[in-house]
């Protein structure tokens, strides 16, 4: 799954905290201070009340499968057929990912099946979290 | 807003659709636009307002040898042109211009002029979506849907049905890109691109464009060709990222715009004579029928295999067979308005008899945007 050739992120000021928690092999969400909203993607204000005043925390790295496709056109990086998936963290928020340690078929892959997160280093800057199945 | 201030009076597409390698894609744009005010009887220097996506006002209005005073270049994907619709109704209403030009024109088979798309690895795109191997809409637009099936029972022989149909409405069209009929299992046999979308259950790639000419219901009635009223308007965006949409199995934006258009027309789902739900994928008309409250969440799948928005059936929808066997040059929208204004002028080779109310609701990105347009050929 981690070929060469897959596009990598590039972190910008707002999001380097949550790149950096990736290379530590932490999800790193954020919460109001005020509201106790956990929001996904970064971004230092509430995107439900407005508040500067946010916490970084680490996240469980519990998940279930949300949705997916399953890709069968050649990526970079990628051998088809492979799943793009969308995962809702424990912590309520959703993010796209892959599920690895899984066969890429659609009697393996049950939506609201049990995941845990599994980091993968592409190089020295960017680790990627990806899912696989509690207990596979 | 008030219903039927603005009326479209020009309305034309490319003078070919399809593969059109010998247009840039700037010229489709011109074609498209020379032929609506061919279409109303109008020249450059009468048009005093312009609006386009994906290429700038300026590029279009010194291409053309327009000089405006008004101008919008709101570019939110697919749905961009129902919403220069409404932009350009409230500003005649306004009085900021008079007679208003909306174009498209789009290289998307050929790609002449028309530079390659791109997601830049800073965007938040690029950091949380790309990464994870999506090719563009077939991978990213299709993801929600297994959630969508799962929390309805619907099946994916359903979703094929939306295909099928729609082919049938494309045999009446001349013009449209494919108009064999097919069946269910053509659909569920094509080639799979994205589980569980197969070939035939995804949009055509092709080139062409199109334009609409809109002025003051007063002046409307000085043009040649037949009124089409604008009745009702509405949009919304909601999220860049399919991953981050609020539901999987509904559109916000679709549930803002498509309300607040029947809302100032006055109408309600049963005053509904034509419908046009862009539809990208076969997922979309299902999500658009619920989202806009014409059927109940979670049987649109069901109420588009029984028929019903077939031809014949109670609710025609799609009727020239949609982006998935008309055109789809990838920003479908001014099609879909195309359509609707043929069927409030009677001019639609699918024609719906009596047509007086047409609904044509527009989705941009990937569930980003939407834009709903009701126009009306009764001016009361």
């Amino acid at each position: 799954m981690a070929a060469p050739g897959r596009a990598l992120p590039q972190p910008t000021p707002e999001t380097q905290h949550f790149w950096d928690g990736c290379k530590e092999n932490e999800i790193r969400l954020q919460r109001c201070d005020g509201c106790g909203k956990v929001y996904f993607p970064p971004r230092p204000f509430c995107p439900s009340c407005g508040s500067r005043h946010v916490s970084v925390f680490k996240a469980s790295g519990r998940a279930i499968l949300w949705s997916y496709v399953i890709h069968h056109r050649p990526v970079a990086g990628f051998t088809p057929p492979y799943a793009i998936a969308v995962v809702q963290l424990a912590e309520g928020v959703k993010m796209m990912t892959n599920i690895v340690d899984c066969p890429q078929t659609p009697e393996a892959l049950q939506l609201d099946m049990e995941l845990e997160v599994v980091f993968e280093k592409q190089n020295d800057d960017i680790t990627l979290p990806l899912f696989r199945p509690v207990g596979g | 807003m008030r219903r039927n201030a603005v009326a479209v009076v020009g309305a034309a597409e490319t003078t070919k659709l399809g593969v059109i390698p010998e247009l840039s894609q700037i010229q489709l744009h011109a074609d498209a636009a020379l032929n609506a005010m061919a279409d109303c009887g109008l020249r450059p220097k009468d048009i005093d307002g312009i609006a386009c996506a994906n290429e700038t006002p300026v590029q279009l209005a010194h291409y053309l040898g327009i000089t405006p005073t008004w101008v919008d270049g709101t570019a939110v994907g697919g749905c961009s042109f129902m919403i220069h619709v409404r932009h350009a109704a409230a500003a005649i209403e306004a009085g900021l211009a008079k007679t208003i030009l909306i174009t498209h024109g789009e290289s998307g088979k050929s790609r002449v002029g028309n530079p390659p798309r791109s997601v830049h690895a800073q965007s938040l795109n690029g950091q949380f979506e790309q990464p994870f191997g999506p090719m563009g809409p077939p991978s990213m637009f299709t993801i929600p849907v297994l959630r969508y099936m799962k929390t309805y029972g619907v099946t994916e022989e359903q979703i094929a049905q939306v295909s099928v149909v729609q082919r049938e409405w494309a045999a009446m069209h001349p013009r449209a890109t494919f108009r064999t009929p097919i069946t269910t299992d053509d659909v569920l046999n094509s080639r799979m691109i994205a589980w569980p979308f197969r070939l035939l259950m995804c949009c055509l790639v092709t080139d062409g464009g199109g334009a609409l000419i809109l002025t003051s219901a007063d002046r409307a009635k000085d043009f040649p060709t037949k009124p089409v009223y604008i009745l009702g308007t509405g949009e919304s965006v909601e999220t860049p990222m399919v991953s981050q949409m609020e539901d999987f199995t509904s559109s916000r934006a679709f549930r803002v715009a498509g309300p607040t258009a029947f809302q100032q027309a006055g109408i309600n789902k049963n005053d509904i004579d034509h419908l046009m739900i862009y539809d990208a994928f076969a997922h979309l008309p299902i999500y658009g029928l619920e989202d806009l409250g014409i059927v109940p969440r979670g049987e649109a799948a069901a109420f588009i295999a029984a028929r019903n928005t077939a031809p014949g059936g109670s609710l025609p929808l799609n009727t020239n067979g949609g982006g998935l066997s008309y055109m789809h040059s990838g920003m479908y929208g001014m099609y879909a308005l195309q359509e609707s204004v043929r069927q409030m002028r009677g001019t639609s080779p699918a024609q719906i008899p009596g047509a007086e109310i047409s609904v044509c609701h527009g989705v941009g990105g990937m569930f980003a945007a939407s834009g709903t347009i009701i126009f009306s050929n009764q001016q009361s």
